[in-house]
């Protein structure tokens, strides 16, 4: 059974309808992107998963129970943890503060210490930028941030919301290593990117979304053989 | 703790408990001003929560003090013939403050920034124009006229509007508020810092920094911005109580659009955030139009043998030159809270690089 399963979600800010009727699956374990250009729903989407959109239809399932219209806060303490898109650290807090606030819901203080070195072991770069102001970092060391901050939460399903926008070629690689051995230590994680090339190998399945709706779902390896992704996204 | 922070509580300890004796010997006056300096240090230490802990912008924060001090004026005077103790009115004054502050926090949640300022300033004038016109069909406020002979601190036999002479030392009304009001804020400065520490806190710094990314964190922002306006309109209410209770008159009047700025300015001068900060500041403005009202005309009147200036004027251009050099020389405050600090450091490097 899946971990996260959308059932025909639909989002509308007033009159405008943003996401029409969309279905999505996740199972427990896996990586799964959501690609499609700018405007196509994708950020809306996840909204709507984390809690800061009210869904005006459609039901979404989470470990077995409906939590549809759940707000973010106690969506966090059933293990979902959404990173949100331009990655929105805590700018004038040190890096630590930044991953400290990400346990905010943990009371296990000796285990949020180990899960810090945890984190500061995959991002080396953060240990060494411990006290400095997160405001003060590039935009690679923020999405790293970002990422770190919501691991401190211990998710079971990981929401990335563009990690890769706005880095230089470099760093998105390595904020693309860092997801891949996120989801091999067997976080659940949804991908929404632009950058389809790259979230579609490093993922298992995708989603292809266009104004809204979803018109293309496989396993990812065939998403990239695909002519219609091939031409509309991959730019070939 | 170490010997030397033992040596400095101590000191500041016996300088305060002897502080009223000494300016009661320079004039009784000295001793009600510094009554209302420490009254003005429990408002910004309320207000700080709102504004340096929540970072939520609060222009009509005098409005709970006003709530508070006509709580106790109506139930302690002769306006409504009801005479109940402070210790029952205090806490009832507080809550009836918190409910406002509820009140207005629960519209303004979506808002932030200059939007809430608008709103929240609003809110203090709608308290203050019905405080005075509550007074018909049915007199409740007693309008503009406002409330007299309120009601004195009365514990059993013990009045704290009384003189009385105690081991050849003189404890007039004033110099025993004086301590009470020590004592409270004594209480509201403990559970500050305890509050800064606590989860609570850590909400509401995420809340200030970015509301969006503290929702991710799992952080209840609703339910924790409305704390924010509770606490501290509760602290609000209880000095608008001290404050009817030591005057023995309230009106409307005393409750004015300035005194809000008043107590924001005596936040963000000592600095945002920072507890001991705000007590600085709230000593400070508090004290020096004081100084100066009572050296400005005899300084004068001694250099040129007439007054040129009112006091008055120059305390506005006193003002407006601390104003300016403050904004150029310590832009976050003169004791600014750690991420202040960094705020504008941060700043200054985006400048050079």
């Amino acid at each position: 059974m899946s971990l996260l399963d959308v059932k025909n979600l639909k989002v509308a800010y007033g009159g405008i309808v943003a996401v029409r009727g969309i279905d999505l699956e996740v199972a427990a374990g896996e990586l799964v992107a959501l690609i499609g250009a700018n405007g196509a729903g994708k950020t809306t989407t996840l909204k709507a998963l984390a809690g800061m959109l009210r869904p005006s239809g459609g039901s979404v399932h989470y470990d077995g129970a409906s939590i549809t219209h759940e707000p973010t806060h106690r969506l966090v303490r059933r293990g979902i943890a959404l990173v949100p898109e331009g990655r929105g650290v805590f700018a004038r807090l040190t890096v630590e503060e930044n991953l400290g606030m990400g346990a905010y819901i943990r009371n296990d203080r000796q285990e949020v210490r180990a899960d810090l070195e945890r984190i500061y072991a995959l991002f080396p770069r953060l240990k060494e930028r411990r006290a400095q102001t997160a405001g003060t970092l590039s935009g690679g060391e923020q999405q790293m941030v970002a990422i770190g901050r919501a691991m401190m939460s211990r998710p079971k399903l990981l929401l990335l919301d563009e990690p890769s926008m706005g880095l230089a070629p470099l760093m998105v690689q390595k904020i693309f290593e860092v997801i891949a051995s996120i989801s091999a230590q067997g976080v659940t994680i949804l991908l929404v990117e632009q950058n389809a090339r790259l979230a579609l190998q490093a993922a298992a399945r995708g989603y292809v979304m266009e104004s809204g709706a979803i018109t293309l779902t496989d396993a990812a390896s065939t998403l990239l053989e695909s002519e219609q992704v091939r031409q509309a996204y991959l730019g070939e | 703790m170490d010997a030397k922070a033992k040596v400095g509580i101590v000191l500041i300890a016996v300088v305060l408990a002897v502080l009223p004796f000494v300016l009661a010997h320079v004039g009784t006056a000295w001793v009600r001003i510094t009554n209302l300096a420490i009254l003005f240090c429990l408002l910004s230490l309320g207000l700080n929560i709102v504004v340096g802990f929540a970072g939520l912008l609060d222009l009509g924060y005098i409005a709970f003090y006003a709530v508070g001090a006509y709580c106790y004026a109506l139930l302690a005077s002769p306006h409504f013939g009801l005479h109940l103790p402070f210790w029952i009115i205090l806490p009832i004054g507080a809550g009836v403050a918190c409910l406002f502050g509820v009140l207005l926090g629960a519209p303004t949640l979506k808002l932030r920034g200059d939007y809430l300022a608008i709103v929240t300033l609003g809110f203090g004038e709608i308290v203050r124009v019905f405080l005075n016109n509550l007074s018909r069909p049915v007199n409740i406020t007693n309008g503009p006229q406002g409330v007299t002979l309120i009601d004195p601190f009365k514990l059993d036999g013990f009045s704290f509007s009384k003189s009385e002479t105690l081991l050849g030392l003189t404890f007039s009304g004033p110099i025993k508020y004086y301590y009470l009001l020590l004592l409270v804020l004594l209480v509201v400065i403990v559970i500050n810092v305890r509050l800064q520490d606590s989860r609570v806190g850590r909400a509401w710094v995420a809340i200030r920094e970015d509301e969006t990314a503290a929702q991710a964190m799992g952080i209840n922002t609703r339910n924790v911005k409305l704390l924010a306006f509770a606490m501290g309109a509760s602290f609000g209410g209880i000095a608008g109580g001290m404050f009817a209770a030591m005057q023995g008159f309230i009106s409307p009047e005393s409750f004015v659009l300035v005194e809000s700025i008043m107590v924001l300015a005596m936040v963000v001068l000592g600095g945002m955030g920072n507890i001991w900060g705000v007590i600085a500041g709230a000593v400070l403005l508090s004290f020096v139009p004081e100084i100066l009202r009572y050296t400005v005309e005899p300084l004068q009147k001694a250099a040129f043998g007439r007054l040129i200036i009112e006091p008055e004027v120059i305390r506005m251009l006193l003002f407006g030159l601390a104003l300016v050099l403050m904004m150029l020389f310590r832009p976050a405050g003169l004791f600014p809270s750690k991420t202040r600090r960094r705020e504008f450091a941060a700043a200054e490097q985006q400048h050079v690089g």
